[in-house]
């Protein structure tokens, strides 16, 4: 335990001074910290799953108030305890479908749960599958009502019950911390291979002798655009050098290094330039339950100029990017305001804050936030690792994902602030 | 994103480096050794002073960290410890990789002290980061280390790198907005090497003088105004003993700084660093205080600024710079203006106007209350009606109904300020009586935060407030109004007038004006002097950078005026026991550096001595005195020539020639014209002199040119001359 303490504070402090940056890199520290914790997390005989709920929960949400504007590392504590959730319904359902205990299932649930819904059949197939697949009718169907009669045989008979059984609880507190981890290494993998994912799309999308348009950097768009150019399709990127950080000048470097045709272009030369693009893409900062889309400042602008147009406005994201929360949430409705340096220089300008003359309140004030809301209206497509969504689809996606009791990370649900 | 991806893995992959070195150390004062945050110093050290609700200290311990220090050493002196109490119960005690160490001392007067201490401990090895808890900066050591490294492998005198930015001085009051007094600094452009540092500029003065040798030596020097100096210093181990083996160093930048640049000795060097695109400033004083205040909210330090670095609680920030904690109370009619932070747990009542302003944990606001530009600390309760502009309120202080605190006014701790009293503006409010010891003398300041402390009696330091209050009950209640407890601290004498520069408030816009018409007048001043002296003049080279303000000062004035009898003394007694030129030379140079004088003096006082010699010897006419001055002359030709090495001494002669036909000795005034040419001939003055000085006369008023044209005529004469040759040389 004080081993995983210290890792946490650690990260804890990472994530506290912005020292981690991008989603990806977050989501993936997190995953594995949260690995950590389950392995960790000494687990008792009886409500097995709670616990390890209950610790998570624990870390999670200290990691979320560190740095409450990224929102991968809620993303991720949430698939994780999703992750447990379904682990131990799989479970249940195999031993009782197994050993025909229909008691054992019982102590597993606390009465935090006793709302969810448990999908029985649909997590054994859960449990064996490697891919998500997208939510069908069937699954729909398939939801048996067994677990009505579940809140009703409590932990009265659970102790005894656990006492006879112990052999066989902790074999199974073993298989099931065991799962959880091999599920949680499996979302790590996902993390690591989203770009990947997302690229072998590539050539679906982009065709020979367009005009693509993009603003600032990231990394899915950089491997996309790759993707496609070795796949011999010849087309154009235009990059907006999405100002103030300019990183789109980063991008166009790593673009013509690898031999990709590119013009660079000032973000306020964006409208100007609309017209002779096919399509624009651009990564995400983070996408919402309802279609909308985090992205870094500017984007909500050229997202607007591409429908003027009627130009394709494509946003690439990866699964840990999905958030389950809508932007009407107060969470999601912080902006990182970063430092004004970026935009101009201290130096220069330190005589227009002069404080000691006038009313001592500076004239000058200078805001510098780091991301832009593009609603779903303004979005043509999703592209995430498990291929095209369109933006109204996106809380179907996020419901197979994410479990709805886990909405609101606090071990003791309050009424949220 | 993918800049920030790779600044980071370039820090992670140094990082192992230096770790394979030695891993990297701070020093960290946590005493300011002034006294210019009393009288709240007196009951808790400046580094725990709440900077937007988070005390200064944490900032600074914040940056260290980030900045890839792992070793701090937090020395605490007065209340050291309220210090360490702090930093035991914070969460920099349980850092990994981030050892924060204190070193406590009693009887440290100065930074001087502070570090021959550290030195005797031994626990400084190799390069270190001195700072003092109160700087606020998120710059990236990384480059300033690497250029300290690479330097001190060339060259093992460049001990130290001192960090600098850039930042205008305010164009009103040529102060910076932190209040500091303008600061200059010689800096060579190519080496980063600092050359000269002068804080404490006159501003009536208009110019600084630097050592000769200074120039010589470096091709090109570039002298700065704008420069702030960020109080962030790289040094290497031996400043430590530098600092032993000069125990009078006391005090970094005027001790230790100017002592280095001036020493030529051992050859130190000091060089700059200069960041543009972070911040870094250090609270000197209430104005800074307010400055750097707004900076953080404005998010200049970022990502040390509030809703980041809070420890418990969480900030939010939301729209034009409000920063607000979870858990307030706040009326809906309530008014909360831009650029303000509000913290835990505080209520604030119906109609309340606030902006600009940071208000601490746990405070309870009434009902239209106004409060703009004010800092307001924790658990402060404010009654209904009250108005605050640009106040510190400190810690419990309890503000009764209809109280008002007008610009720049400071509440100590657990003050009580009465019904409807007014609180003049500028006046600090202590719960303790001011020591009687006065400290208007700046340079007494560090003897001073000490004796302060230990003047109080130890019930007070603990915080025992309630044998406090009732003391205090029995006192100055009238002071503060009804029910007010506290003393005003009277200003001390010839203040009063300084009090705007370093308070909290805005310069009153009188002050403005006053400073605006004082500015002006200076630069009259400034060009009626350009006048005076010659343009190589106001370069003049002093020899002696410590005598920085020569012929200005009444001082300086005096010593000249003694200098010139003694030379005048010693060339009459040449005079008449025939002494060999030679010797007058010698003795001539001893006067000078006794008193202290450039040689450019001397000439003027043997030319003075010599006209003196001439008027008084008898004549009757005035071509008599022409031949008295001629033999004169001619007789002391080699003694005049031996100090006029170059062009300005010529013109100084010149000038004082014409000093002395315009007021002791009239008679030559008609001789003017003639005895310049009798210089000129014997070859004591140059032709460029003369027309050098006529062409300064040129702008000059009518009264000064009389001589101009009295030797218009040789002018003339001379200029043809150039003339003629300048065409014969063009024609051959």
């Amino acid at each position: 335990m004080p081993d995983t303490q210290a890792l946490v504070n650690d990260f804890l402090n990472q994530l506290k001074k912005r020292k981690i940056e991008g989603s990806q890199a977050t989501a993936k520290q997190t995953a594995e910290l949260l690995r950590s914790v389950i392995s960790q997390t000494r687990v008792p005989y009886t409500n097995q799953a709670g616990a390890l709920i209950d610790s998570v929960k624990a870390v999670g949400e200290r990691l979320i108030a560190a740095n409450p504007v990224e929102l991968a590392v809620g993303n991720i504590v949430r698939r994780v305890l999703h992750i447990i959730r379904e682990e131990d319904v799989s479970l249940t359902t195999a031993a009782m479908a197994g050993l025909n205990l229909s008691a054992v299932s019982d102590d597993e649930d606390d009465a935090d749960r006793d709302d969810r819904p448990v999908l029985s059949a649909a997590a054994v197939a859960a449990a064996s599958r490697s891919t998500l697949r997208p939510p069908s009718l069937q699954t729909l169907l398939e939801d048996v009502p067994d677990s009505a009669a579940v809140p009703h045989t409590s932990s009265s008979g659970g102790d005894s019950e656990g006492k006879s059984k112990s052999a066989d609880k902790s074999s199974r507190s073993r298989k099931l911390k065991h799962d959880v981890i091999e599920a949680v290494n499996e979302l790590i993998q996902d993390i690591n291979t989203c770009h990947e994912q997302i690229a072998e799309q590539a050539v679906e999308h982009i065709h020979q002798n367009e005009v693509i348009l993009t603003l600032g950097s990231s990394r899915t768009v950089l491997e996309f655009l790759c993707a496609a150019k070795e796949k011999k399709r010849s087309f154009r990127v235009f990059v907006a050098e999405g100002a103030p950080r300019y990183q789109g000048h980063l991008l166009a470097k790593e673009l013509v290094a690898r031999g990709l045709q590119t013009t660079l272009i000032t973000d306020s030369a964006v409208f100007a330039m609309i017209s002779r693009v096919n399509m624009v893409i651009v990564g995400a900062h983070a996408v919402m339950a309802n279609g909308g889309v985090i992205a870094p400042v500017g984007l909500n602008m050229v997202a607007l100029a591409a429908q003027k147009h009627a130009v394709p406005f494509v946003v690439l994201a990866g699964s840990h990017k999905l958030c389950p929360l809508y932007p009407h949430n107060p969470e999601v409705l912080l902006n990182e305001l970063r430092s004004p340096s970026e935009l101009l220089d201290f130096g220069e300008f330190s005589d227009c804050m002069d404080f000691g003359s006038g009313n001592g309140a500076p004239l000058l004030h200078v805001v510098n936030p780091t991301f832009d809301y593009v609603p779903p209206k303004l979005v043509s497509l999703f592209i995430t690792d498990t291929g095209g969504h369109n933006p109204s689809y996106m809380y179907r996606l996020i419901a197979d994902y994410y479990s709805a009791d886990d909405l609101v990370v606090q071990r003791r649900p309050t009424s949220g602030n | 994103m993918g800049a920030q991806k790779k600044g980071a893995t370039a820090r992670v992959s140094e990082d192992p480096e230096e770790l394979a070195r030695h891993p990297l150390q701070a020093i960290l004062l946590a005493d300011s050794f002034t006294t210019k945050f009393r009288p709240i110093t007196l009951e808790r050290p400046k580094v725990l002073l709440p900077l937007a609700n988070i005390p200064m200290i944490d900032y600074t311990l914040a940056w260290l960290e980030s900045a890839g220090v792992e070793e701090v050493f937090v020395f605490c002196c007065a209340h050291s410890k309220q210090v360490i109490d702090y930093l035991e119960s914070s969460d920099w005690s349980s850092q990994p990789n981030f050892l924060v160490a204190t070193i406590e001392s009693h009887n440290s007067i100065s930074a001087g002290d502070a570090l021959r201490l550290i030195y005797e401990r031994h626990v400084i090895h190799g390069d270190f980061v001195l700072i003092s808890g109160d700087t606020v900066s998120n710059m990236s050591l990384t480059q300033a280390l690497q250029e300290h490294k690479e330097r001190r492998k060339k060259d093992a005198n460049a001990i130290m790198t001192m960090v600098v930015k850039q930042s205008k001085p305010s164009p009103i009051t040529q102060q910076s907005r932190l209040g500091t007094d303008e600061l200059f600094m010689a800096i060579n452009p190519d080496t980063k090497q600092l050359l000269c540092y002068e804080d404490k500029a006159e501003y009536s003065k208009g110019f600084i003088s630097l050592d000769k040798t200074l120039i010589a030596d470096n091709p090109s020097t570039v002298l700065h105004n704008d420069k702030q100096d960020c109080y962030i210093d790289i040094c290497s181990e031996e400043v430590l003993s530098l600092f032993t083996d000069n125990f009078d160093y006391q005090h970094l930048r005027r001790h230790f700084v100017k002592g280095l640049l001036v020493d030529d000795i051992m050859g130190y060097k000091i060089f700059t660093h200069e960041i543009h695109s972070s911040y870094a400033a250090r609270i000197d004083n209430f104005r800074s205080y307010d400055t750097i205040s707004k900076d953080i909210i404005q998010r200049w330090t970022y990502p040390f600024v509030p809703d980041v670095l809070c420890g418990n609680s969480a900030i939010r920030v939301e729209r034009r710079g409000t920063y607000r904690a979870s858990e307030i109370t706040l009326s809906r009619s309530a008014q909360i203006g831009p650029f303000i932070v509000i913290g835990q747990g505080t209520e604030i009542g119906n109609d309340t106007k606030i902006s600009h302003s940071v208000i601490g944990e746990g405070c309870t606001i009434g009902s239209n209350v106004t409060i703009e530009g004010s800092y307001i600390w924790n658990n402060v309760t404010i009654e209904d009606g009250c108005e605050l502009r640009h106040a510190i309120v400190c810690d419990g202080v309890t503000m009764k109904s209809g109280a008002v605190l007008e610009p720049g006014v400071v509440l100590s701790f657990k003050v009580v300020v009465g019904q409807q009293f007014v609180v003049p503006a500028y006046s600090m409010v202590s719960l303790l009586q001011q020591p009687t010891q006065q400290d208007s003398d700046e340079e007494l300041e560090y003897a001073d935060s000490s004796s302060g402390n230990v003047e109080l009696p130890s019930a007070k330091l603990n915080g025992d407030i309630t044998s406090d209050l009732s003391e205090t009950r029995h006192g100055p209640t009238s002071e503060l109004g009804t029910g007010g407890v506290g003393y005003i601290w009277s200003i001390f004498e010839g203040g009063h007038d300084e009090e705007w520069r370093h308070s909290v408030a805005p310069i009153p816009t009188d002050k403005l004006a006053k400073i605006m018409l004082d500015k002006d007048e200076d630069e009259e001043l400034l060009t009626q002097d350009g006048n005076v002296l010659s343009p190589s003049g106001e370069l003049k080279s002093d020899s002696d950078a410590n005598d920085s303000e020569d012929g200005d000062n009444e001082g300086s004035r005096d010593d000249y005026v003694s200098f010139e009898k003694e030379v005048e003394a010693t060339f009459l007694r040449a005079v008449h026991e025939n002494v060999k030129v030679d010797h007058v030379i010698l003795e001539v140079n001893a006067l000078r550096l006794s008193y202290n004088m450039a040689s450019v003096d001397c000439a003027g006082a043997i030319f003075y001595s010599m006209m003196k010699l001439a008027v008084e010897s008898p004549h009757s006419s005035s071509s008599e005195l022409h031949r008295n001055a001629a033999d004169v002359i001619t007789t002391w030709q080699n003694l005049l020539k031996s100090f006029l090495h170059d062009i300005d001494e010529e013109i100084e002669v010149i000038l004082k020639f014409e000093e002395i036909c315009l007021e002791s000795a009239k008679e030559f005034s008609p001789l003017f014209a003639q005895i310049l040419h009798l210089l000129y001939d014997k070859d004591i003055l140059e032709e460029d002199a003369i027309l050098r000085w006529a062409d300064e006369k040129e702008g000059a008023d009518e009264s000064d040119k009389v001589f101009v044209q009295r030797a218009e005529k040789f002018l003339q004469v001379r200029n043809e001359l150039i003339m003629s040759i300048r065409v014969c040389i063009w024609l051959l």
